[in-house]
């Protein structure tokens, strides 16, 4: 019980967010006298904190990738692959909950944003890492050209999301101009919406953490039945 | 620095007495461009501008592909003999760039011959070709280096190359953009900027990380 209480944590926070998100009052300056946000603002809850949590797992599979390389365990290749994984499956909602969002705003499906195109390219960078695993097959081989393209591909994957689509014009609210994260910028984020953001991108990167302990219990089981 | 200097001279002989691997390089080149002008005749600026980078992706997987697959296994003990990670990697980074260089620079003439001068400053445009195949042989050498490793050819280079090479690219993009443009634009210094950090960024990490693929 006193090892799970991050569990409790994450269902807590996320039945709070589910709850809060869903019924807290939104400013009426921002989602409907200045914007055509209307109730869509209540997707901030879900869809930004899925990049947040992405992130922060694709930082701790970086984390786990460098310790591979000094370290050259089996332990920690497993984990570092297990935090991509999920870390790309979080990215893939976010595309998935911007696009819903994107229909029912800006009119379609898909609007070739600059921050929509940069992300589903950053995707791909984690799918080119999954392909090179599986090209190789001696398990101490992999682990170690794995986390060298691992270390590799974060480095580059960062500026291409963070500084990249922020030097060009972008659909997303408080993306005009080339300052301002989409947003997050002061303005645009309401104080009573800020205390239910954070605790909702807490919640959405436990379970992430939570998913991928699975992962690695279910990767530790069939490494062992071999 | 000796170490270094030897490996790119062996590298220049290499590229003499085995003239198919130059010699075919080149010939990618020029009739890819053939091709080109032969399926669209003559592409507006924004068109022209696309499909030079995008012709110097495909020809920089090309050229840098064969500088580790070259490399056999036999050949690979007899570098660890005489040189450490640094030096080799250093010195493949270096011959891939000049490499790359003269490349682009052959394409953009044949670019000029084939498909018209839509610039007003040609000069400038080169020194921009320059850097730009400088800046895509960095990347994909490195990831040549994982590609040998992993006992693939030059497909998996591709994949994970492509969505790596993105931010150099748009970089690219916009600063020859820029060039294309009769005005002075303001922003060019600081993207320019911009493009060296970055180059200086995958060399420091291929440096680094490099060592961890020396030996099995």
């Amino acid at each position: 019980m006193r090892r799970n209480w991050w569990k409790i944590l994450c269902v807590l926070l996320l039945l709070y967010t589910f709850i809060g998100g869903f019924l807290v009052k939104l400013p009426y300056e921002t989602a409907y006298l200045t914007s055509n946000l209307y109730e869509t603002m209540r997707n901030f809850f879900f869809h930004v904190p899925m990049w947040f949590g992405q992130m922060i797992l694709l930082f701790v599979s970086l984390v786990y990738a460098v310790i591979n390389l000094s370290k050259n365990t089996i332990e920690s290749d497993i984990k570092a692959q297990a935090f991509a994984q999920t870390g790309t499956i979080f990215g893939a909602l976010g595309l998935l909950t911007g696009s819903i969002w994107a229909k029912h705003t800006w009119g379609s499906w898909w609007n070739n944003d600059p921050k929509q195109l940069g992300v589903a390219i950053a995707m791909m960078i984690y799918l080119a890492y999954f392909i090179l695993r599986s090209a190789v097959t001696d398990i101490d081989k992999r682990a170690r050209i794995s986390a060298v393209y691992n270390v590799f591909a974060f480095f580059i994957y960062i500026p291409l999301i963070m500084i990249l689509p922020r030097m060009v014009e972008s659909l997303h609210p408080g993306g005009q101009g080339s300052e301002g994260n989409p947003g997050l910028s002061g303005s645009s984020l309401d104080p009573s919406l800020r205390v239910i953001f954070w605790p909702a991108v807490l919640g959405w990167t436990l379970l992430g953490t939570w998913i991928t302990t699975l992962w690695i219990r279910i990767r530790k089981i069939e490494e062992k039945s071999y | 620095m000796k170490h270094i200097l030897t490996l790119i001279r062996k590298d220049f002989l290499l590229e003499i007495r085995q003239q198919y691997s130059l010699y075919g390089v080149l010939l990618y080149v020029v009739s890819t461009i053939f091709v080109l002008k032969m399926a669209i005749d003559q592409p507006e600026e924004k068109v022209w501008n696309g499909l030079y980078w995008m012709i110097q992706i495909f020809i920089c997987v090309n050229a840098v592909a064969k500088s580790f697959l070259q490399e056999s296994n036999g050949r690979m003990y007899y570098f660890y003999t005489i040189a450490g990670p640094r030096h080799f990697i250093i010195a493949k980074l270096i011959f891939n760039i000049l490499l790359m260089m003269t490349m682009s620079s052959v394409s953009l003439l044949l670019f000029f011959v084939l498909f018209g001068l839509p610039i007003e400053s040609p000069f400038i445009f080169w020194g921009i070709a320059l850097i730009g195949g400088a800046s895509l042989s960095l990347v994909f050498t490195f990831l040549a280096a994982i590609a040998a490793r992993a006992q693939q050819n030059a497909a998996l280079m591709a994949i994970m190359g492509f969505p790596l090479i993105i931010p150099q690219l748009q970089l690219l993009m916009r600063i020859s953009n820029i060039a294309f443009s009769d005005i002075i634009q303001s922003g060019l210094s600081t993207l320019i900027a911009l493009l060296i950090g970055f180059n200086l960024l995958i060399l420091a990490l291929a440096v680094i990380l490099f060592p961890f693929l020396w030996k099995d």
